[in-house]
C-alpha cells in the first residue's frame, strides 16, 4: 500500500542518493583522468591495470574507458575531441595517426616532463620524429614494439632437421624448403592485409637494409621504388606465398601463432605481441621457440609502440591530471612491468632489462645502436598512404599481378 | 472569410515545413558540404585548402576504387535480377491459394527483418571452406565436393549476392504479392476461357500490369546496391586481398580509418552521380505521366 508516509520516506532516500555523488566529488580533490585505450585482450588488460595502479599510487583517480579495436578507439577519441568533450588522455600508436590532431592545435604538450627527463637524449629518434612537432612534445611513449620478428618453432626445426637459425635470406629459404620437405607448413601466415604489410616490411628491411627501407618508406623516392633492387624485394615477397598453406586467407595472427605452438608450422613473421600467445601456452623462448630480430647483422629494428596523448583543455584539474599521468607513464619501472605483461620493451633505455625475457633483451641490445633504429611504415607514412600501399600489397599477394605494375602502383600511391 | 480560405490553402504546406527543413538541411545541405569537401585537401579534419579536382584525379588513379566500382556493377546486376526473379516467382506461387499462406509469407519475409551484419556472419559460416555447406555435403559422402567461392578471387562477390538475395527477395515477394492481389480476377478467368497457358498469362498479361510494383521494387533494390557495406564487412572484410571491396566500404575506410575525408568525399560524390543519372529520368517520366493523366481528366 502506498501511503503518503511511504512516499515521503522514498523521497528522502532519493534526495539523499542524489546528493551523495555531490558529497563524494567535494571530497575527491585528487586529479581525475579519463583514459581511452584499446587494451582489451587478456595480457593487455592486465598490463593497463599496472598503469592504472601506478597512477592511483601517485594520488590520481583513474577512469577507464576501454574500447575494443584500435580503429574504433581512435575514431571515438577524434570524435570526442571534435565534439568538445575530450577524454583526459587517449592511446594512439607511435605513428602519424595523430599528426593532424597536433597540427589543428588540439593537444596539450608535455614539455615539462620531457625537459625534466631529457627526452631529446634518451628517446630513440624514430619515436621523437612522430611525437615532437615544432620543438614541442605532444605524446608520452610507453613502450616499443618491433613488428618484424621471425618466430620459429623448435619442434618443427627438429622434425625438419634444421640445425641452426638462418642468418641470411638464402638460409631462410633453405630452411623453408626443408620444412616443406618434412611435410610441415613452412610459413604460418595470417592472410589479412595488415599482416601482409608486416611480412613485406620484414623482407624490405632484411633484403634492402636500412638504406633502401628508408629511401622507399620515409623519403618515398620514386626512382628507388622503380629500381631493380625494390623489384627484387617484391619478387621475394611473392615467392614467400609458395610456403603458405591454403587455409591462410582471413586467418587471425594468433591462429597462425598457434600453428607454431603446436609444432605444425616452422616460421611466423609477426610483432613481439606474439610472445603473449607462446607464454599463455606455457612455452619459453630459447627452449620451445626462437626469435630472430633480423637476418643481417645490420637489419633495422622496425619500431612502433603505444603513446598517450592529452587533448587540449584549460581546466586546471584536468591539466594537473594530464601532467601527473605523463610523469607516471614515463617511469622506467612501470614501463618494465607493463612490457613484461604486454610483450614489448620499455622506451626508457635506462630501465632495468634483467627482468625481461630473452627476446626482449635482444631487442634492447639492438636499439642501443642508433644506426639500427627505424620506424615501421606507419611512422613515416600517413594512415592514408600506408593504407593505399597495403591495398596494393595485399592485391599483389593474392592475385596474379605483374611485378612491374605493382612497382608503378606503389610509386603512384606514395606520390600523394 | 478570406483568412479562412487562406488557412485551408496553406495548412498542408505548413504541415510539410518540418519535413522540408530536414530535407534541405540534412540531405541537400549534407550533399553540398560533401561536394565542397571533395575539392579540398582535408585529411582528419575538414579544411579550407581548395585543391581543385585533385582528389578526383587521385580517386580514379586508385586501383581499389576502380575494382570497387567494377564489383558494384557486377553485384548490382546480379542482385537486382536474382531478387526480382525469385521474388516474383515466390509471389506467383503464394498467389495460387496455397495452404498456410500466412506462415509461408512470414518465413520468406523473415530474413528481411535481420540486420545485414547478422546475415553476413551467418553466411560466412555457411560458406567457409571445410565447414559449412562444403563440410555438410562432404559428410554426406561426396568427398570431392568443393564450394570455396568465399576465398576465391573471382567468385567472392557472388557469395555476397547469394547472402543478400536470400535476405531481400522476401521483401520483393511481399510487394509483388500486393500488386498481384490488386489485379482483377476476371482477367484470369477470361484468359482461362481463351485457353492461354498460365505461364503466358503471368508473363504477358500480369507482369506488364504490375509495372508500378516492379518500378518500386527496382528503386528499393537499387538503393540497397549503392549502400552495400555491412554485408561485405561481415562476410569478407573486402577480401581475399581486395577482391570484394565496394565503394561504400572504400568511403567509410577513408573517412574513419585512413583520415582522408577529402578523398572519401570525392568518392561519395562520384557515387551520387549514377544514382542521380538513374533517378532523374525516372522522376521525369513519372511527373510527365502524372501531368498527362491530369490533362486528360
Amino acid at each position: 500500500m502506498v501511503t503518503p508516509r511511504y512516499l515521503a520516506a522514498a523521497c528522502t532516500w532519493l534526495c539523499a542518493a542524489a546528493f551523495m555523488p555531490g558529497i563524494a566529488s567535494a571530497q575527491a580533490a585528487a586529479p581525475r583522468a579519463e583514459v581511452i585505450h584499446w587494451w582489451t585482450s587478456g595480457g593487455e588488460s592486465s598490463a593497463v591495470q599496472q598503469v592504472a595502479q601506478a597512477f592511483r599510487n601517485a594520488g590520481g583517480v583513474w577512469v577507464d574507458s576501454a574500447i575494443a579495436g584500435g580503429d574504433q578507439s581512435r575514431a571515438v577519441t577524434i570524435n570526442r575531441i571534435i565534439g568538445g568533450n575530450p577524454p583526459t588522455a587517449a592511446q594512439f600508436n607511435t605513428s602519424k595517426q595523430f599528426t593532424d590532431v597536433i597540427e589543428q592545435d588540439m593537444l596539450n604538450d608535455v614539455d615539462l616532463v620531457a625537459r625534466a627527463q631529457d627526452w631529446d637524449r634518451i628517446l630513440p629518434q624514430p619515436l621523437i620524429d612522430v611525437i615532437k612537432h615544432d620543438g614541442h612534445y605532444y605524446a608520452v611513449p610507453l613502450n616499443i614494439h618491433m613488428q618484424t620478428w621471425f618466430w620459429y618453432s623448435k619442434a618443427a626445426f627438429d622434425k625438419a632437421g634444421i640445425e641452426r637459425e638462418p642468418a641470411s635470406i638464402d638460409e631462410l629459404f633453405a630452411a623453408l624448403d626443408k620444412l616443406k620437405a618434412a611435410g610441415l607448413v613452412p610459413l604460418a601466415h595470417g592472410g589479412q592485409s595488415w599482416q601482409e604489410n608486416i611480412l613485406f616490411s620484414a623482407l624490405l628491411a632484411n633484403i634492402g637494409g636500412r638504406e633502401l627501407y628508408l629511401k622507399v618508406i620515409r623519403d618515398r623516392d620514386q626512382a628507388t621504388i622503380l629500381s631493380p633492387r625494390f623489384r627484387e624485394v617484391l619478387l621475394t615477397f611473392k615467392r614467400m606465398k609458395s610456403y603458405v598453406d591454403a587455409g591462410s586467407p582471413g586467418r587471425n595472427w594468433n591462429d597462425a601463432t598457434a600453428m607454431l605452438i603446436a609444432g605444425k608450422a616452422g616460421f611466423q613473421v609477426m610483432g613481439d605481441w606474439a610472445k603473449g600467445e607462446f607464454t599463455n601456452a606455457g612455452q619459453q623462448p630459447g627452449k620451445h621457440y626462437g626469435c630472430i630480430p633480423g637476418l643481417r647483422a645490420d637489419t633495422p629494428y622496425l619500431m612502433q609502440g603505444d603513446v598517450f596523448v592529452f587533448p587540449r583543455t584549460d581546466k586546471a584539474d584536468a591539466v594537473k591530471a594530464q601532467q601527473l599521468l605523463a610523469r607516471v607513464v614515463s617511469q622506467p619501472d612501470l614501463q618494465v612491468t607493463f612490457s613484461k605483461l604486454k610483450g614489448s620493451i620499455p622506451v626508457r633505455q635506462d630501465a632495468n632489462a634483467a627482468e625481461l625475457d630473452l627476446c626482449a633483451q635482444k631487442g634492447i641490445e639492438i636499439i642501443k645502436d642508433r644506426t639500427r633504429q627505424a620506424g615501421v611504415t606507419e611512422v613515416y607514412l600517413t594512415p592514408d598512404q600506408n593504407g593505399a600501399m597495403q591495398d596494393i600489397l595485399t592485391a599483389y599477394w593474392n592475385m596474379d599481378i605483374k611485378v612491374d605494375k605493382v612497382q608503378r602502383s606503389i610509386a603512384n600511391a606514395l606520390k600523394y | 472569410m478570406l483568412a479562412q480560405r487562406l488557412h485551408v490553402r496553406f495548412a498542408p504546406h505548413l504541415a510539410l515545413v518540418p519535413m522540408a527543413l530536414v530535407v534541405l538541411g540534412a540531405y541537400i545541405g549534407g550533399a553540398l558540404w560533401t561536394l565542397r569537401t571533395s575539392f579540398t585537401a582535408s585529411r582528419t579534419f575538414p579544411s579550407d585548402n581548395f585543391i581543385g579536382a585533385a582528389q578526383y584525379v587521385r580517386l580514379f588513379d586508385n586501383e581499389r576504387w576502380l575494382l570497387s566500382l567494377h564489383n558494384l556493377a557486377v553485384y548490382g546486376v546480379a542482385f537486382i535480377l536474382a531478387c526480382m526473379v525469385i521474388g516474383f516467382l515466390l509471389a506467383v506461387f503464394i498467389d495460387q491459394n496455397v495452404k498456410g499462406e500466412g506462415v509461408l509469407r512470414t518465413v520468406f519475409l523473415y530474413p528481411y527483418a535481420m540486420s545485414f551484419i547478422a546475415t553476413g556472419l551467418v553466411w560466412q559460416w555457411l560458406l567457409a571452406p571445410g565447414s559449412g555447406i562444403e563440410g555438410a555435403v562432404r559428410q554426406m559422402g561426396f568427398d570431392g565436393f568443393s564450394f570455396d567461392w568465399i576465398v576465391h578471387q573471382d567468385l567472392v562477390i557472388y557469395t555476397v549476392v547469394i547472402a543478400t538475395v536470400w535476405q531481400a527477395s522476401g521483401l520483393v515477394m511481399a510487394l509483388m504479392l500486393a500488386g498481384l492481389r490488386g489485379i482483377d480476377p476476371e482477367i484470369y478467368k477470361a484468359a482461362r476461357l481463351d485457353g492461354i497457358p498460365a505461364w503466358r498469362v503471368y508473363l504477358q498479361i500480369v507482369l506488364p500490369m504490375l509495372g508500378p510494383s516492379v518500378a518500386t521494387v527496382f528503386l528499393l533494390l537499387s538503393t540497397a546496391v549503392v549502400k552495400l557495406f555491412d554485408a561485405v564487412v561481415a562476410m569478407t572484410q573486402g577480401g581475399p586481398g581486395i577482391a570484394s571491396e565496394v565503394p561504400a566500404k572504400f568511403i567509410m575506410d577513408h573517412l574513419f580509418l585512413r583520415s582522408n575525408i577529402g578523398l572519401a568525399s570525392a568518392g561519395a560524390v562520384t557515387l551520387l552521380i549514377p544514382v542521380l543519372a538513374l533517378l532523374a529520368p525516372y522522376a521525369y517520366a513519372r511527373s510527365r505521366r502524372a501531368r498527362l493523366a491530369g490533362g486528360h481528366a
